[in-house]
């Protein structure tokens, strides 16, 4: 497998609510600085964002991180928080195991790891208690998945 | 419709993009659920939301949103404004109620995200 010609690595803070989405955003600047496709950006914000408020709203911290080959774009989102029970039921729509406090925020409606899902050409998930959680999505840039 | 069409049909206060009243609306969206927006094809649209955090202006960022509606005459502190300033997102604040805010746009010709009617 070729190496990325670019890897980078943005930090989530632990329970840090005023900066939960900033990281996302950090790396659609660098996407936008890089000319990618407008509409893989926003693909690739949106999951960056909905992994990023998952890790804060569990109390994990972590990180995103983006890598871009010729063919596709990877982008993981690591934490060490206290990891998914029932992947399968996390990844249906509509539950959601957030709190009082993210529900006023807007967040909770349990539509974070599908959207994730939908937005993504290749979407991985694992996950062990109480050690945390690993995201991996793929994006094509060019050949299968255009 | 018009940027400066939507602030009239609202009676809304512009908080921030005076520079974009003429940027071209078609389609709109309303939640206080992030991920609705998020869910949905929001670029460019408008988007009504009574929630005034810095989720609410993270969300219009990440997913390309044209122009946020505070409905309910909500404002949001200053230091957010300014962050909507910086990624040019106009930022306007309604007396009406979410859905009041909503009829009247959707009176005007907006769609929904989806483009139904």
């Amino acid at each position: 497998m070729a190496e990325a010609s670019l890897k980078k690595i943005f930090k989530i803070n632990k329970k840090d609510f005023v900066h939960a989405g900033a990281a996302s955003i950090n790396a659609k600047n660098l996407l936008k600085s890089l000319n990618a496709d407008p509409k893989l950006i926003r693909r690739v914000a949106i999951c960056g964002y909905e992994g990023e408020m998952n890790v804060v709203m569990h109390g994990g911290e972590g990180y995103l991180e983006l890598e871009i080959y010729d063919d596709r774009l990877c982008l993981s989102i690591t934490d060490n928080g206290p990891g998914i029970e029932n992947i399968e039921r996390a990844m249906e729509k509509g539950f959601s195991t957030a709190s009082e406090k993210f529900r006023n925020m807007g967040f909770g409606a349990g539509m974070g790891l599908p959207n994730m899902k939908k937005n993504s050409d290749q979407f991985y998930i694992e996950s062990e208690k109480m050690k945390g959680t690993n995201i991996r999505m793929i994006y094509y840039t060019s050949g299968e998945g255009g | 419709m018009k940027l400066i069409e939507i602030l009239e049909a609202l009676d809304a206060k512009l908080l921030s993009g005076e520079g974009q009243l003429d940027k071209e609306f078609l389609t709109g969206g309303a939640s206080d659920l992030m991920s609705d927006i998020l869910a949905g094809v929001a670029e460019d649209s408008v988007f009504l939301t009574g929630l005034n955090t810095i989720q609410a202006i993270r969300t219009a960022v990440v997913s390309g949103v044209g122009a946020i509606v505070f409905v309910r005459n909500k404002i949001p502190p200053q230091d957010l404004i300014e962050m909507a300033e910086e990624e040019n997102i106009p930022l306007l604040s309604s007396p009406y109620s979410m859905f009041v805010s909503c009829g009247r746009l959707h009176g005007k010709g907006l769609t929904g995200l989806d483009g139904t009617r």
